[in-house]
Protein backbone atom coordinates (compact mmCIF):
# COMPACT_ATOMS: atom_id res chain seq x y z
CA UNK A 1 0.00 0.00 0.00
CA UNK A 2 1.38 3.41 -0.83
CA UNK A 3 1.41 6.24 1.81
CA UNK A 4 2.29 9.72 0.83
CA UNK A 5 4.86 9.76 3.58
CA UNK A 6 7.23 6.89 1.55
CA UNK A 7 6.99 9.69 -1.45
CA UNK A 8 8.22 12.58 1.29
CA UNK A 9 10.68 10.31 2.77
CA UNK A 10 12.30 9.87 -0.82
CA UNK A 11 12.12 13.10 -1.89
CA UNK A 12 13.79 14.09 1.37
CA UNK A 13 16.59 11.49 1.04
CA UNK A 14 17.17 12.51 -2.63
CA UNK A 15 17.10 16.24 -1.83
CA UNK A 16 19.75 15.80 0.93
CA UNK A 17 21.92 13.28 -0.89
CA UNK A 18 21.79 15.66 -3.82
CA UNK A 19 22.62 18.89 -1.57
CA UNK A 20 25.62 17.05 -0.06
CA UNK A 21 26.61 16.06 -3.67
CA UNK A 22 26.62 19.53 -4.93
CA UNK A 23 28.29 21.09 -2.21
CA UNK A 24 31.84 23.18 -3.19
CA UNK A 25 35.10 20.84 -2.66
CA UNK A 26 35.82 23.29 0.29
CA UNK A 27 32.92 22.78 2.26
CA UNK A 28 32.20 18.97 1.70
CA UNK A 29 36.13 18.38 2.96
CA UNK A 30 35.21 20.35 5.93
CA UNK A 31 31.99 18.32 6.30
CA UNK A 32 33.72 15.11 5.89
CA UNK A 33 36.52 15.68 8.52
CA UNK A 34 34.45 16.87 10.93
CA UNK A 35 31.88 13.81 10.38
CA UNK A 36 35.11 12.13 10.76
CA UNK A 37 36.39 13.28 13.95
CA UNK A 38 33.26 11.66 15.60
CA UNK A 39 35.25 8.18 15.44
CA UNK A 40 38.39 9.92 17.55
CA UNK A 41 36.50 8.45 20.91
CA UNK A 42 36.70 5.37 19.21
CA UNK A 43 40.22 5.20 18.44
CA UNK A 44 41.51 6.31 21.56
CA UNK A 45 39.23 4.28 23.14
CA UNK A 46 40.78 1.02 21.35
CA UNK A 47 44.22 1.76 22.41
CA UNK A 48 43.31 2.75 25.84
CA UNK A 49 41.30 -0.81 26.16
CA UNK A 50 44.86 -2.35 24.25
CA UNK A 51 46.53 -0.52 26.97
CA UNK A 52 44.20 -1.99 29.61
CA UNK A 53 44.65 -5.19 28.73
CA UNK A 54 48.32 -5.34 28.47
CA UNK A 55 48.55 -3.71 32.08
CA UNK A 56 45.72 -6.13 33.08
CA UNK A 57 47.38 -9.49 32.29
CA UNK A 58 50.40 -8.41 34.62
CA UNK A 59 47.95 -7.23 37.78
CA UNK A 60 46.20 -10.69 37.48
CA UNK A 61 49.47 -12.38 36.87
CA UNK A 62 50.76 -10.51 40.80
CA UNK A 63 47.69 -11.69 42.79
CA UNK A 64 48.70 -15.30 41.27
CA UNK A 65 51.69 -15.14 43.63
CA UNK A 66 48.94 -15.53 46.55
CA UNK A 67 48.12 -19.46 45.26
CA UNK A 68 49.79 -22.54 46.40
CA UNK A 69 53.53 -22.97 45.46
CA UNK A 70 52.63 -25.60 42.43
CA UNK A 71 49.80 -23.29 41.14
CA UNK A 72 52.53 -20.52 41.32
CA UNK A 73 54.81 -22.06 39.49
CA UNK A 74 52.43 -22.82 36.48
CA UNK A 75 51.16 -19.94 36.50
CA UNK A 76 55.21 -18.12 36.16
CA UNK A 77 55.35 -20.36 33.49
CA UNK A 78 52.93 -19.08 31.56
CA UNK A 79 53.70 -15.93 32.32
CA UNK A 80 57.03 -16.48 30.88
CA UNK A 81 55.86 -18.19 28.08
CA UNK A 82 53.93 -15.09 27.81
CA UNK A 83 56.23 -12.85 27.84
CA UNK A 84 58.46 -14.26 25.95
CA UNK A 85 56.00 -13.82 23.07
CA UNK A 86 55.19 -10.29 23.95
CA UNK A 87 59.61 -9.79 23.85
CA UNK A 88 59.36 -11.85 20.51
CA UNK A 89 56.70 -8.79 19.28
CA UNK A 90 58.63 -6.09 20.70
CA UNK A 91 61.42 -7.24 18.94
CA UNK A 92 59.85 -6.86 16.10
CA UNK A 93 58.92 -3.45 16.30
CA UNK A 94 62.03 -2.48 17.91
CA UNK A 95 63.77 -3.95 15.21
CA UNK A 96 61.19 -2.03 12.21
CA UNK A 97 61.38 1.07 14.34
CA UNK A 98 65.18 1.39 14.49
CA UNK A 99 64.81 0.11 10.77
CA UNK A 100 62.93 3.60 9.99
CA UNK A 101 65.47 5.78 13.12
CA UNK A 102 68.14 4.45 10.79
CA UNK A 103 67.14 5.14 7.57
CA UNK A 104 65.56 8.79 8.80
CA UNK A 105 69.19 9.52 9.56
CA UNK A 106 70.46 8.62 6.34
CA UNK A 107 67.58 10.17 4.24
CA UNK A 108 68.70 13.52 2.42
CA UNK A 109 65.22 14.83 4.17
CA UNK A 110 65.84 13.71 7.71
CA UNK A 111 65.04 17.09 9.18
CA UNK A 112 61.87 16.91 8.04
CA UNK A 113 60.33 13.52 8.55
CA UNK A 114 57.78 13.35 10.87
CA UNK A 115 56.58 9.87 11.82
CA UNK A 116 52.70 9.05 11.58
CA UNK A 117 50.85 5.81 12.79
CA UNK A 118 48.34 4.70 10.37
CA UNK A 119 44.40 4.86 12.60
CA UNK A 120 41.85 3.75 9.67
CA UNK A 121 41.71 2.22 6.15
CA UNK A 122 39.86 2.56 3.49
CA UNK A 123 36.62 0.70 3.46
CA UNK A 124 35.75 0.89 -0.12
CA UNK A 125 36.91 -1.09 -3.02
CA UNK A 126 37.08 1.98 -5.64
CA UNK A 127 39.78 4.18 -4.25
CA UNK A 128 43.29 3.63 -2.20
CA UNK A 129 43.42 5.74 1.11
CA UNK A 130 44.24 5.41 4.65
CA UNK A 131 43.80 7.76 7.86
CA UNK A 132 46.84 8.63 9.61
CA UNK A 133 47.08 10.62 12.98
CA UNK A 134 48.64 13.51 12.42
CA UNK A 135 46.44 16.70 11.81
CA UNK A 136 46.19 20.64 11.40
CA UNK A 137 47.41 21.07 14.55
CA UNK A 138 50.77 19.28 13.69
CA UNK A 139 51.09 21.54 10.98
CA UNK A 140 50.55 19.16 8.22
CA UNK A 141 48.57 20.74 4.95
CA UNK A 142 47.43 19.13 1.75
CA UNK A 143 49.95 18.14 -0.99
CA UNK A 144 52.80 16.48 1.74
CA UNK A 145 54.11 13.49 0.31
CA UNK A 146 53.91 10.37 2.60
CA UNK A 147 56.73 7.83 2.26
CA UNK A 148 58.42 5.03 3.85
CA UNK A 149 61.65 3.54 4.00
CA UNK A 150 60.65 1.43 0.78
CA UNK A 151 59.75 3.90 -1.18
CA UNK A 152 57.12 6.43 -2.18
CA UNK A 153 53.40 5.98 -0.40
CA UNK A 154 51.21 8.75 -1.61
CA UNK A 155 50.58 12.37 -0.47
CA UNK A 156 47.60 14.36 2.24
CA UNK A 157 44.21 15.18 0.29
CA UNK A 158 42.15 15.81 3.64
CA UNK A 159 43.41 17.39 6.87
CA UNK A 160 41.60 17.40 10.11
CA UNK A 161 42.47 19.12 13.30
CA UNK A 162 43.60 15.42 14.72
CA UNK A 163 43.60 13.41 11.37
CA UNK A 164 44.56 13.46 8.00
CA UNK A 165 43.81 11.65 4.86
CA UNK A 166 46.46 9.81 2.29
CA UNK A 167 45.91 9.15 -1.14
CA UNK A 168 48.01 6.22 -1.69
CA UNK A 169 49.87 5.39 -5.25
CA UNK A 170 47.43 3.82 -7.53
CA UNK A 171 44.42 5.55 -6.17
CA UNK A 172 42.65 7.66 -8.93
CA UNK A 173 43.33 11.51 -7.37
CA UNK A 174 47.11 10.69 -6.96
CA UNK A 175 49.10 11.16 -10.38
CA UNK A 176 52.55 10.76 -9.79
CA UNK A 177 55.45 11.96 -12.59
CA UNK A 178 57.81 9.36 -12.89
CA UNK A 179 61.36 8.59 -13.89
CA UNK A 180 62.35 5.35 -15.40
CA UNK A 181 66.47 4.54 -13.95
CA UNK A 182 68.05 4.02 -17.21
CA UNK A 183 70.15 5.03 -19.65
CA UNK A 184 67.94 7.38 -21.20
CA UNK A 185 66.23 8.04 -17.65
CA UNK A 186 62.65 8.60 -19.57
CA UNK A 187 59.60 10.21 -17.78
CA UNK A 188 56.06 8.70 -17.77
CA UNK A 189 53.07 9.32 -15.32
CA UNK A 190 52.31 6.63 -12.59
CA UNK A 191 48.38 6.26 -12.90
CA UNK A 192 46.54 3.12 -11.25
CA UNK A 193 46.11 -0.50 -12.69
CA UNK A 194 43.37 -2.96 -12.33
CA UNK A 195 41.55 -2.67 -8.66
CA UNK A 196 43.06 -6.23 -7.70
CA UNK A 197 46.25 -6.71 -7.26
CA UNK A 198 46.94 -3.47 -5.09
CA UNK A 199 50.87 -3.24 -5.41
CA UNK A 200 50.57 -2.68 -8.84
CA UNK A 201 50.50 0.48 -10.82
CA UNK A 202 50.94 1.60 -14.93
CA UNK A 203 53.85 4.17 -16.03
CA UNK A 204 52.24 5.67 -19.26
CA UNK A 205 53.01 7.67 -21.73
CA UNK A 206 56.50 6.82 -21.92
CA UNK A 207 58.55 8.20 -25.23
CA UNK A 208 58.10 5.13 -28.00
CA UNK A 209 61.78 4.80 -28.14
CA UNK A 210 62.22 4.15 -24.35
CA UNK A 211 64.55 1.29 -23.53
CA UNK A 212 62.37 0.28 -20.77
CA UNK A 213 63.00 -3.33 -18.98
CA UNK A 214 61.73 -5.32 -16.51
CA UNK A 215 63.56 -4.73 -13.12
CA UNK A 216 64.48 -1.23 -13.78
CA UNK A 217 63.98 0.84 -10.95
CA UNK A 218 61.33 3.64 -10.99
CA UNK A 219 61.78 6.77 -8.67
CA UNK A 220 59.90 10.02 -8.62
CA UNK A 221 60.81 12.89 -11.29
CA UNK A 222 60.27 15.68 -9.39
CA UNK A 223 57.78 17.62 -11.54
CA UNK A 224 54.62 18.80 -10.77
CA UNK A 225 56.07 20.40 -7.49
CA UNK A 226 54.60 17.92 -5.26
CA UNK A 227 56.80 15.08 -4.57
CA UNK A 228 60.76 15.61 -4.46
CA UNK A 229 62.34 13.55 -6.67
CA UNK A 230 64.21 10.68 -6.14
CA UNK A 231 61.54 8.99 -4.29
CA UNK A 232 61.68 4.83 -5.14
CA UNK A 233 58.09 3.70 -6.05
CA UNK A 234 58.85 0.68 -7.61
CA UNK A 235 60.44 -1.21 -10.05
CA UNK A 236 59.33 -2.49 -13.58
CA UNK A 237 56.93 -5.35 -13.83
CA UNK A 238 56.57 -5.52 -17.47
CA UNK A 239 55.89 -3.35 -20.56
CA UNK A 240 54.07 -3.25 -23.68
CA UNK A 241 53.27 -1.25 -26.49
CA UNK A 242 49.71 0.80 -26.24
CA UNK A 243 47.55 1.12 -29.24
CA UNK A 244 48.41 2.83 -32.46
CA UNK A 245 52.16 2.60 -31.18
CA UNK A 246 52.20 6.29 -29.79
CA UNK A 247 53.80 5.56 -26.70
CA UNK A 248 54.70 2.99 -23.90
CA UNK A 249 53.36 1.13 -21.55
CA UNK A 250 54.86 -0.57 -18.57
CA UNK A 251 53.43 -2.03 -14.91
CA UNK A 252 55.69 -1.40 -11.99
CA UNK A 253 55.33 -3.14 -8.61
CA UNK A 254 55.51 -0.71 -6.17
CA UNK A 255 58.36 -0.96 -3.39
CA UNK A 256 56.30 0.68 -0.39
CA UNK A 257 54.53 -1.93 1.32
CA UNK A 258 51.04 -0.63 0.74
CA UNK A 259 48.66 -3.44 2.17
CA UNK A 260 50.41 -3.24 5.09
CA UNK A 261 51.74 -0.60 6.33
CA UNK A 262 51.68 0.83 10.08
CA UNK A 263 53.77 3.97 10.27
CA UNK A 264 54.60 6.38 7.61
CA UNK A 265 56.53 9.33 7.17
CA UNK A 266 55.26 12.87 6.02
CA UNK A 267 57.84 15.04 4.54
CA UNK A 268 57.75 18.70 5.40
CA UNK A 269 58.09 20.70 3.00
CA UNK B 1 8.96 3.28 22.49
CA UNK B 2 10.10 0.52 20.23
CA UNK B 3 10.82 3.22 17.53
CA UNK B 4 12.89 5.22 19.28
CA UNK B 5 14.41 2.18 20.59
CA UNK B 6 15.34 0.67 17.14
CA UNK B 7 16.32 4.60 15.58
CA UNK B 8 19.15 4.79 18.58
CA UNK B 9 20.16 1.02 18.48
CA UNK B 10 20.31 1.45 14.86
CA UNK B 11 22.62 4.73 14.28
CA UNK B 12 24.72 3.37 17.38
CA UNK B 13 25.64 0.17 14.82
CA UNK B 14 25.84 1.79 11.71
CA UNK B 15 28.47 3.93 13.69
CA UNK B 16 30.36 0.95 15.08
CA UNK B 17 30.09 -1.18 11.78
CA UNK B 18 31.43 1.79 10.00
CA UNK B 19 34.47 2.08 12.41
CA UNK B 20 34.75 -1.94 12.34
CA UNK B 21 34.41 -1.98 8.74
CA UNK B 22 37.78 0.68 8.94
CA UNK B 23 39.59 -0.25 11.34
CA UNK B 24 39.48 -3.74 11.49
CA UNK B 25 42.24 -5.64 9.98
CA UNK B 26 42.13 -5.61 6.19
CA UNK B 27 41.26 -8.18 4.13
CA UNK B 28 41.59 -5.73 1.11
CA UNK B 29 45.10 -7.06 -0.15
CA UNK B 30 43.41 -10.74 -0.57
CA UNK B 31 39.74 -9.61 -1.93
CA UNK B 32 40.42 -5.54 -2.23
CA UNK B 33 37.53 -4.73 0.01
CA UNK B 34 36.08 -4.62 3.37
CA UNK B 35 32.63 -6.44 4.76
CA UNK B 36 29.84 -3.95 4.34
CA UNK B 37 27.55 -4.42 7.12
CA UNK B 38 25.20 -1.37 6.49
CA UNK B 39 23.43 -2.87 3.61
CA UNK B 40 22.74 -6.13 6.04
CA UNK B 41 21.70 -3.30 8.44
CA UNK B 42 19.54 -1.32 6.15
CA UNK B 43 17.41 -4.69 5.32
CA UNK B 44 16.55 -5.28 8.63
CA UNK B 45 16.00 -1.39 9.44
CA UNK B 46 13.34 -1.54 6.17
CA UNK B 47 11.89 -4.68 7.19
CA UNK B 48 11.17 -4.00 10.73
CA UNK B 49 10.67 -0.34 11.64
CA UNK B 50 9.68 3.07 9.87
CA UNK B 51 10.14 4.64 6.78
CA UNK B 52 11.89 7.38 8.67
CA UNK B 53 14.54 5.13 10.28
CA UNK B 54 15.37 3.97 6.86
CA UNK B 55 15.75 7.63 5.29
CA UNK B 56 17.35 8.52 8.64
CA UNK B 57 20.17 5.40 8.30
CA UNK B 58 20.62 6.07 4.51
CA UNK B 59 21.63 9.65 5.39
CA UNK B 60 23.99 9.09 8.82
CA UNK B 61 25.13 5.57 7.54
CA UNK B 62 26.42 6.99 4.21
CA UNK B 63 27.39 9.88 5.82
CA UNK B 64 29.64 8.14 7.87
CA UNK B 65 31.25 5.95 5.48
CA UNK B 66 31.73 8.58 3.16
CA UNK B 67 33.67 10.19 5.84
CA UNK B 68 36.47 7.67 6.47
CA UNK B 69 36.75 6.74 2.58
CA UNK B 70 38.14 8.39 -0.19
CA UNK B 71 34.46 9.03 -1.52
CA UNK B 72 32.81 12.43 -1.97
CA UNK B 73 30.37 13.11 0.80
CA UNK B 74 26.97 12.40 0.10
CA UNK B 75 27.25 9.50 -2.40
CA UNK B 76 26.70 6.25 0.05
CA UNK B 77 23.65 8.00 0.92
CA UNK B 78 21.07 8.08 -2.06
CA UNK B 79 21.74 3.91 -3.10
CA UNK B 80 21.49 2.74 0.65
CA UNK B 81 18.15 4.90 1.07
CA UNK B 82 17.12 3.84 -2.08
CA UNK B 83 17.47 0.03 -1.47
CA UNK B 84 15.91 0.56 1.78
CA UNK B 85 12.96 2.54 0.70
CA UNK B 86 12.38 -0.11 -1.97
CA UNK B 87 12.63 -3.20 0.93
CA UNK B 88 10.17 -1.62 2.52
CA UNK B 89 7.62 -0.83 0.30
CA UNK B 90 7.50 -4.25 -0.68
CA UNK B 91 7.84 -5.49 3.00
CA UNK B 92 3.94 -6.93 3.12
CA UNK B 93 5.18 -9.27 0.25
CA UNK B 94 8.67 -10.58 2.12
CA UNK B 95 8.89 -13.57 3.71
CA UNK B 96 10.94 -11.66 6.18
CA UNK B 97 11.28 -13.90 9.14
CA UNK B 98 12.87 -16.50 7.19
CA UNK B 99 16.50 -16.74 7.35
CA UNK B 100 16.70 -17.95 3.53
CA UNK B 101 14.83 -14.74 3.03
CA UNK B 102 17.34 -12.55 4.87
CA UNK B 103 19.76 -14.09 3.34
CA UNK B 104 18.90 -13.26 -0.23
CA UNK B 105 17.63 -10.14 1.15
CA UNK B 106 20.74 -8.45 2.47
CA UNK B 107 22.71 -10.47 -0.60
CA UNK B 108 20.79 -8.50 -2.79
CA UNK B 109 21.31 -5.33 -1.05
CA UNK B 110 25.08 -5.84 -0.51
CA UNK B 111 25.36 -6.03 -4.28
CA UNK B 112 23.06 -2.91 -5.38
CA UNK B 113 25.11 -0.31 -2.96
CA UNK B 114 28.65 -1.01 -4.12
CA UNK B 115 26.89 -1.22 -7.75
CA UNK B 116 24.65 1.55 -7.38
CA UNK B 117 27.28 3.64 -5.58
CA UNK B 118 29.88 3.18 -8.32
CA UNK B 119 27.21 4.83 -11.41
CA UNK B 120 26.41 7.35 -8.82
CA UNK B 121 30.16 8.05 -8.61
CA UNK B 122 31.38 7.50 -12.98
CA UNK B 123 27.80 9.67 -13.32
CA UNK B 124 29.59 12.50 -10.94
CA UNK B 125 32.69 11.92 -13.48
CA UNK B 126 35.29 10.84 -10.65
CA UNK B 127 37.31 7.87 -11.43
CA UNK B 128 37.00 4.95 -9.34
CA UNK B 129 39.03 1.84 -9.58
CA UNK B 130 36.40 -0.59 -11.52
CA UNK B 131 37.01 -3.20 -14.08
CA UNK B 132 36.53 -6.96 -15.03
CA UNK B 133 38.81 -7.52 -11.36
CA UNK B 134 36.09 -5.80 -9.20
CA UNK B 135 33.36 -8.51 -9.49
CA UNK B 136 35.59 -9.89 -6.46
CA UNK B 137 35.27 -7.41 -3.82
CA UNK B 138 31.84 -7.31 -5.30
CA UNK B 139 30.62 -10.90 -4.79
CA UNK B 140 32.76 -10.28 -1.29
CA UNK B 141 30.73 -7.49 -0.53
CA UNK B 142 27.27 -9.10 -1.13
CA UNK B 143 28.10 -12.27 0.36
CA UNK B 144 29.44 -10.67 3.43
CA UNK B 145 26.07 -8.73 3.45
CA UNK B 146 24.00 -11.52 2.90
CA UNK B 147 25.70 -13.62 5.68
CA UNK B 148 25.31 -10.87 8.26
CA UNK B 149 21.49 -9.71 7.63
CA UNK B 150 19.83 -13.06 9.62
CA UNK B 151 23.23 -12.18 12.49
CA UNK B 152 21.09 -8.72 12.35
CA UNK B 153 17.88 -10.01 12.68
CA UNK B 154 19.32 -12.17 15.20
CA UNK B 155 21.00 -9.46 17.13
CA UNK B 156 18.06 -6.97 17.49
CA UNK B 157 15.88 -9.73 18.28
CA UNK B 158 17.95 -10.64 21.27
CA UNK B 159 18.83 -6.75 22.21
CA UNK B 160 14.83 -6.31 22.07
CA UNK B 161 14.77 -8.93 24.56
CA UNK B 162 17.15 -7.28 27.23
CA UNK B 163 16.17 -3.43 26.46
CA UNK B 164 13.27 -2.68 24.99
CA UNK B 165 9.75 -1.97 26.31
CA UNK B 166 7.49 -5.13 25.76
CA UNK B 167 3.75 -5.65 25.91
CA UNK B 168 2.80 -7.54 29.78
CA UNK B 169 1.01 -10.67 28.35
CA UNK B 170 -2.84 -10.90 29.26
CA UNK B 171 -2.66 -12.14 33.16
CA UNK B 172 -4.72 -15.33 33.91
CA UNK B 173 -7.70 -13.87 34.69
CA UNK B 174 -10.78 -14.61 32.42
CA UNK B 175 -14.13 -12.29 33.02
CA UNK B 176 -16.46 -15.16 31.75
CA UNK B 177 -15.33 -17.34 34.69
CA UNK B 178 -15.69 -13.93 37.07
CA UNK B 179 -17.97 -15.37 40.19
CA UNK B 180 -20.07 -12.38 40.40
CA UNK B 181 -21.92 -11.73 44.07
CA UNK B 182 -25.37 -10.08 44.98
CA UNK B 183 -28.02 -9.58 42.81
CA UNK B 184 -27.48 -8.33 38.93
Amino acid sequence: MWKRSHSVALGLLAGISLLLLSLPDEWATKVKVTVGACYLPLLGLAGTVQQVWQQAGEVVLSRRDLLQQNEWLRRENERLRLEALQAAEWGRENARLRRLLGWREQSPWRDRLRLARVTLREPTPWWRTLQINLGARDGVTPALPVLVPEGLVGRIAEVGPFHARVVLVGDPNCRVSARVLNETRDVGLIVPADPLPRDLVLLRYLPRGARVHPGQAVVTSGLGGVFPSGIPIGSILDVHPMEHGLYIEATVQLAAPVNSLEEVWVLWP
Amino acid sequence: MLTSFHTVATVCLAWLSVFVQTAAPSLQPWVGTQPDFLPALMVHTALRTSVWNVVLLGLLGGFMLDSVSGNPVGVSCLPLGLVGWLLHGRRDFILREQTFAQFILGFGAGAAVPFLTGVLLLSLGRQPLVGWNSVVPWTVLALSSGLATPLMFRLFRQVERWFAFRKPEPGTFRPDREIRRGRQ
